[in-house]
């Protein structure tokens, strides 16, 4: 594996995560450097960036020395596939609600790949039983909470 | 004798119909939502948060103190019977617990935790409201500089002190204080680290993030290792009411954990984890039949399911009166208060003492209601335990996504659900504890503007930190909390290589 060769000098996740921190800290330090206002007395609006930065670098480098030492706990592998429907269903969910679907659409969609990603078979149950629960959801949320989620051209039938 | 007074004003509040009705609500979606497996309180609290989104404050904060209640009696509920702590306030409840209803004994094991729980809330709820009036005179006197020094010690007890790992705490926390820098800076108007995406500039939702790393993290985490550990209902076997035996073994660890609970939650650096640890090896160590633990004593799961509920009505102290949250669901309780533009604290005491009154009163009520409630209706529960995973998950992840749209109707909002959510995965894979980012992002802001307050009142000396008395101390507690666990893990380094 390549992965082994890789970790025998250094842990992967944990000089991942440090160089992380260190990136995050270059973009609040170079939005703090980039900002206009300031305050004429006490503390501006870049003081608390700039700590946030600090914070940052410590915490980046001292993930980097770990990586060397222990590193981070080792995870047990993790079961892809379900992984996928699931992060696929989200995808699926914000793209409905991106283009105007509606939220029954949406929810039908997440809760149908989010059961296929637990190990159901069922799809088409499943996909009629999302449609259902985002229904009821919608329409509890628009008559008793009067509380409107986003509509498209199915929910429109019913307000 | 004021208390008493204004005890009774909020009870007059609580008791009108419509607020009992709430508080009724409150406890029922708390306990069924907090029974789900892997669902702690602080999550059924950010579920259920845009719920009360569209009613008045004095209603939906009463509905919020039943929600908060009934989840941390539902959380004990899976403990014992799922083996499975929906947080770690209840791992020491689901030591003993599960053994119990191993053995047929499941229905006692209940009714101890749910009497333990009622016992305690009612205690620490007086506590509370004897507590709060004093600490109220102590707070007023609070300059800015003495605020800033209570959140860094929150910042350090939360993420340094607790988990395994104080570097991993605090990059967690560190995260939480970044996210929180997001949107227009309230002093000067200056947007700050928002890219020129509009959605951005009233910054971060504390509930997107809470529910992200929470719900969605969760369901992620579960998902992938779903072959791994299959999870076992435990059938209630035999009675469910308490034996003379076990009323006589546990009505002392009621009392013993409730001490344990609600002093360690009052303080700044709160949290529950420690008082029912510390009531789980004081039960040990008294308790009469010392060979029973392992397999099953009762005063394992009534001493620390009461400590844990006193601990919960502590973190209420900070948080009403001085505004600080201590714990992941006291931060999202913080974040419901400011949904209404409520911001507790000395001052919510003077202006609205029926709202806080009330919702003190209401505590009480959501405690008897519990009591009543869920013994009889403890095979509900059990039936709700049993849904299917994949449903079970699903159904999370749409309230997740209802509550997140209910806040905020957009596509960069759901986005950033995602995004939190599988941050909030990666966390739980690599063992970061994910409340310190969600107390950071909190915190982060107003640590700020205290801060920035403080030090223009001083013109720009910082030193006002350090010549007032209360901060100076407490910035040095922060210190030294912060310091100790890596100087202990010297230590310990140091004995294993003596060994």
């Amino acid at each position: 594996m390549t992965n082994e060769k890789l970790a025998r000098g250094a842990d992967r996740p944990a000089l991942i995560v440090g160089v992380l921190l260190l990136a995050l800290a270059g973009i609040v330090y170079y939005d703090a450097s980039k900002q206009t206002i300031t305050s004429n007395y006490g503390l501006g609006p870049t003081a608390m960036p700039y700590v946030a930065c600090i914070g940052l670098v410590l915490l980046g480098l001292a993930h980097l020395f770990v990586a060397f030492r222990d590193g981070l706990p080792r995870p047990e592998a993790a079961d892809k596939s379900a992984l996928l429907w699931i992060i696929g269903g989200l995808i699926g969910l914000i793209a409905c609600i991106a283009a105007g679907g509606g939220f029954v659409v949406a929810i039908t969609i997440l809760f149908a790949c989010t059961a296929r990603g637990f190990g159901r078979r069922a799809l088409l149950a499943d996909v009629a039983i999302g449609f259902v629960l985002g229904l009821v959801i919608f329409l509890v949320f628009a008559k008793l909470l009067t509380l409107l989620l986003p509509a498209g051209p199915l929910e429109h039938l019913f307000i | 004798m004021e208390t008493t007074v204004a005890l009774l004003n909020g009870f007059s509040v609580a008791l009108e119909p419509s607020k009992l009705m709430f508080c009724l609500i409150g406890v029922f979606l708390g306990t069924a939502v907090g029974v789900l497996p892997g669902i702690g309180p602080a999550l059924t609290v950010a579920l259920l948060l845009p719920v009360t989104f569209k009613l008045d404050p004095a209603g939906s904060l009463i509905m919020f103190a039943g929600i908060y209640y009934g989840g941390m009696y539902g959380g004990s509920t899976t403990a014992i019977l799922l083996n499975a702590p929906g947080e770690s306030a209840s791992l020491a409840t689901a030591l003993e617990g599960s053994k119990m209803a191993k053995a047929g004994r499941g229905g006692p094991a209940l009714a101890t935790a749910a009497i333990g729980s009622f016992v305690a809330g009612l205690i620490a709820t007086f506590g509370l409201a004897f507590l709060a009036p004093w600490l109220v005179e102590v707070a007023i006197k609070f300059g800015p500089w003495d605020y800033f020094a209570l959140m860094i010690v929150a910042f350090v007890t939360v993420s340094a002190t607790f988990g395994d790992s104080p570097l991993r705490g605090l990059t967690s926390l560190f995260l939480g204080i970044t996210l929180g820098l997001v949107g227009i800076d309230k002093l000067t108007g200056q947007a700050r680290l928002t890219f020129g995406v509009p959605e951005l500039l009233n910054g971060v939702e504390v509930t997107t993030l809470a529910v992200g790393l929470f719900a969605v993290g969760e369901a992620l985490y579960v998902a992938s290792k779903r072959f791994r550990d299959p999870e076992e209902i435990i059938p209630i076997k035999g009675s469910l009411w308490m034996s003379k035996e076990d009323w006589k073994r546990s009505w002392a660890p009621w009392l013993r954990g409730t001490a344990f609970g609600f002093p360690i939650g009052a303080l700044p650096a709160g949290g529950a984890e420690v008082p029912t640890f510390l009531s789980y090896s004081t039960e040990r160590k008294l308790c009469k039949y010392p060979e029973e633990f392992g397999k099953g004593a009762i005063e394992g799961v009534a001493g620390p399911e009461a400590a844990n509920n006193a601990s919960a009505a502590g973190t209420l102290v900070p948080l009403l009166t001085l505004g600080l949250p201590t714990s992941a669901t006291a931060a999202i309780m913080l974040a419901g208060f400011q949904q209404y533009g409520l911001n507790p604290g000395p001052l919510l005491f003077a202006e609205k003492p029926d709202l806080v009154w009330g919702l003190i009163a209401s505590l009480f009520i959501a405690n008897v209601m519990l009591v009543i409630l869920n013994l009889p209706l403890i095979g509900l529960w059990v039936k709700l335990l049993a849904v299917p995973q994949p449903w079970l998950y699903a159904g999370i992840l749409v309230f997740a996504t209802m509550g997140t749209l209910a806040v905020n109707p957009s596509p960069v909002e759901l986005g950033m659900l995602f995004l939190f959510g599988y941050l909030g995965y990666l966390m739980r894979r690599y063992d970061y504890p994910v409340a310190p980012m969600v107390v950071g992002l909190i915190l982060g802001p107003m640590a700020e503007a205290q801060l920035r307050r403080a030090l223009q009142i001083s013109l720009g000396d910082p030193m006002i930190l350090l010549e007032n008395p209360i901060s100076a101390t407490l910035l040095g507690l922060a210190f030294v909390a912060l310091v100790a666990p890596f100087v202990m893990k010297g230590l310990n380094r140091f004995k294993a290589a003596e060994d």
